[in-house]
């Protein structure tokens, strides 16, 4: 894959989001663009990449002429890459060492909200409603991993 | 030993923080993939519709080529061109008296309204509508000759003021949504004297509640005249309901005095006035205003005259005036505009405003969870307060993966549709390309090609995995770009450039031959078909030899008869997703 076809890729991410046709987008769209092309930056990391693609003097919209190079260099280095399933999976038995196959909702809520980069509300509510069995109120994480590999490909 | 029990201790909570910034990590990963391609399915709803307003604007210069060519066309088709630029049946348009003859009989369970209309009967069509009650052809007949009947006194911009103890609010596109204007009644109250609306067009066409939209605005309007104030939008246009979707809607629940709505109906749009002023200092006008545009003008100008965006005016006496196309009224299709300014004495452009924002409040409109809807609310001295809103059909939303999904399964599907009415001209794209005949193009040369002949500017390459295979060295299997879906062949041996064209033509079509069949009875004369046809062929530039339309006219008379039943016509040229047919047979996973 040429170094063009990665310029093109990311021309066509970067203009679906920008809503006034001047090669600009919202700041804080880019985690989403950056996401959207395969990437799996952690919000510091995130930060960090948003730090380069600023202005001097930061003006809430970032250039596409300051994004490309940088965006060129994350995919030609393969940066950020998606966590493997089973990496992912092993993370969920760390939270469960009783070995149950879940999680219950407020095991889950204070994991995600009080450890790591903490969730906002949203965020935890966005993912509780998919994640939740209703009726055992827990999260069955090996066949919710599943779900959400089959529905990414 | 002390010590190992700290260290044991921090592993585990060490352990946690990095699985939890594992899961957190991905969750966000995958979050944020999914709202981008909910935009995504955005883009491709949003260029599809410019695409198809091109197609609006191609129509439109298609009846103006007319027009211009009238003398010349009139010798050789005097009757079609009668058709398109004489004046329809007026018979029934100003008899009022035909109203009464239309019974409502006692085993009607809907509505009835009693004239002259007050507050109740808004109260009485909003729950009868609620409980998807249809109202009787004979009140919709009533309220539309009342209000044309006001509507006719109006000049071509209403003057409001605002003061301390009244607010106006602002709706702009409702599209035939009922849910949306039920929910801004609820969260704001209904039309009243001292609650006022402006509803700034495009009450109808898309949504399948466009005549109650109508009936409950119209209704409002005749109690409240000074305080609820319609303005004409490009939906309130018979040709345009002919694209979109009222007309069809009006003859399904109306199967018996449809015809005669729709020819009311045609009139009462041309009286809707062009926009509402407030306080002298802002205008409200759907579909805004030019570089070009002389407010003075369009102060004085007969909008009654305008029949639709599509056509010019109709020509008086059969004499084409000239004059005419030069006041031709604005039909370009821009976004709805609220704009505010100090003064509108004098003819401002379009940059000397103030500050233009822009309303729209059919929220869900490309599809369910697509968007939000919003209406303004101005008081007397304040800034423009906004609110948003969204209709749900169950009380709490479905996780946000299903909703994307289903919004991007509907723009794929649309999307396919697109693709597949091009199909001779896209394969003949790729195999320019692939020189070796291999069957495979690099992403990019698909990419181009797609483009090129679809001319939809959409992010090709994100959208390559939902439409096409893609082999493991990333190469793409370009007549996957096919797959699941074709074009039902209506006669055997028709070639498929003439099925793609006809396909893809066919609202157009549709709305040339409702046009052309004045009297509505669905058929038009095989020689109307191939002239019309020739006509539309050298406008278009469409390479299909009228031999080969000729051949298709014969065999689609089944009646033998010498006439076409133009609606059976074009609907034979629709397409067929395989995947839909499957999913009927009942693996019930959708």
């Amino acid at each position: 894959i040429t170094v063009a076809e990665f310029h093109k890729k990311i021309k066509d991410a970067f203009e679906v989001f920008d809503h006034e046709a001047n090669n600009t987008v919202d700041v804080r769209e880019i985690g989403t663009i950056i996401r959207s092309l395969g990437c799996c930056p952690s919000e510091g990391e995130l930060h960090d990449l948003i730090a380069e693609v600023e202005e001097e003097e930061p003006t809430g919209y970032i250039r596409f002429e300051k994004f490309l190079p940088v965006m060129t260099e994350v995919l030609l280095e393969r940066r950020y890459r998606p966590i493997p399933e089973d990496i992912l999976l092993r993370a969920f038995e760390v939270l469960d060492p009783s070995k149950r196959g879940f999680l219950l909702k407020e095991e889950l809520i204070k994991y995600m909200t009080e450890e790591g980069e903490p969730f906002s509300q949203e965020e935890m509510e966005e993912m509780l409603s998919a994640a939740i069995d209703p009726e055992s109120n827990s999260v069955h994480y090996k066949d919710y991993i599943a779900m959400m590999v089959i529905d990414e490909s | 030993m002390g010590c190992g029990t700290s260290s044991v201790k921090d592993t585990r909570s060490e352990q946690v923080l990095k699985a939890a910034l594992v899961i957190q990590n991905w969750y966000r990963g995958y979050s944020t993939r999914l709202k981008a391609r909910q935009r995504y399915a955005l883009t491709i709803f949003q260029s599809i519709e410019y695409a198809d307003e091109q197609g609006q604007l191609q129509l439109s210069n298609f009846f103006s080529f007319m027009l211009e060519n009238y003398a010349h066309i009139h010798e050789k088709d005097p009757e079609i061109v009668a058709r398109l630029f004489g004046s329809t049946i007026q018979d029934y348009k100003d008899r009022q008296d035909y109203v009464a003859f239309v019974d409502v009989p006692n085993s009607y369970n809907g509505p009835r309204l009693q004239f002259p209309l007050t507050f109740t009967d808004i109260d009485l069509l909003v729950d009868a509508f609620k409980q998807q009650q249809i109202l009787h052809a004979r009140y919709v007949l009533e309220v539309l000759f009342e209000t044309k009947k006001v509507l006719k006194q109006m000049p071509n911009f209403t003057h409001v003021k605002t003061s301390p103890s009244k607010e106006i609010t602002i709706c702009g596109d409702l599209h035939g949504k009922l849910d949306d204007l039920l929910l801004i009644f609820y969260k704001n109250g209904l039309p009243s004297g001292s609650n006022s609306y402006i509803f700034n067009g495009d009450f109808v066409d898309r949504g399948r509640n466009s005549i109650e939209i109508l009936m409950i605005l119209f209704v409002s309007f005749l109690v409240y005249p000074n305080d609820l104030h319609l303005n004409r939008g490009n939906h309130e246009d018979f040709m345009m309901n002919l694209r979109y979707g009222f007309t069809k809607e009006i003859l399904c629940k109306y199967k018996i005095h449809g015809k005669q709505i729709l020819q009311i109906l045609e009139d009462v749009y041309t009286w809707l006035p062009i926009g509402t002023i407030i306080d002298n200092e802002i205008l409200v006008i759907h579909g805004g205003i030019s570089e070009s545009t002389d407010l003075n003008l369009l102060h004085h100008v007969e909008r009654h005259k305008m029949k639709s965006v599509l056509m010019p005016p109709t020509p008086l006496d059969g004499d084409p005036d000239t004059n005419l196309k030069k006041k031709k009224f604005n039909a370009t299709v821009l976004p709805r505009e609220v704009k505010t300014s100090t003064s509108l004495s004098e003819q401002l452009t379009k940059h000397e405003w103030e500050q233009v924002i822009t309303i729209f409040s059919a929220s869900n409109y490309y599809e369910e969870g697509s968007n939000r809807g919003a209406y303004i609310k101005l008081s007397f001295g304040m800034a423009p307060r906004f609110f948003q809103y969204q209709v749900t059909r169950t009380t709490c939303l479905r996780p946000l993966y299903q909703r994307v999904n289903a919004i991007e399964s509907s723009a794929i599907r649309i999307l396919r549709e697109r693709i597949i009415a091009q199909k001779t001209d896209l394969i003949h794209a790729f195999q320019l390309q692939d020189r070796s005949k291999s069957g495979k193009l690099s992403m990019s040369q698909w990419a181009f090609s797609m483009e090129n002949i679809l001319g939809l500017n959409l992010p090709w390459r994100s959208l390559s995995s939902r439409l096409v295979t893609t082999d493991t060295n990333g190469d793409i299997d370009y007549m996957s770009s096919f797959q699941d879906i074709h074009i039902q062949k209506p006669v055997k041996e028709a070639q498929s450039t003439l099925i793609e064209t006809l396909y893809r033509y066919r609202s157009d079509l549709q709305i040339i031959f409702n046009v052309i069949d004045s009297d509505h009875s669905g058929l038009i004369s095989v020689e109307e078909f191939r002239s019309m046809w020739k006509l539309f062929n050298s406008h278009y530039n469409i390479h299909i030899d009228d031999f080969q339309i000729d051949e298709l006219a014969e065999r689609m008379d089944l009646n033998k008869d010498g006439s076409i039943d133009f609606n059976e016509f074009l609907k034979a040229f629709h397409v067929v997703h395989k995947l839909d047919k499957l999913n009927k047979s009942g693996s019930g996973l959708l």
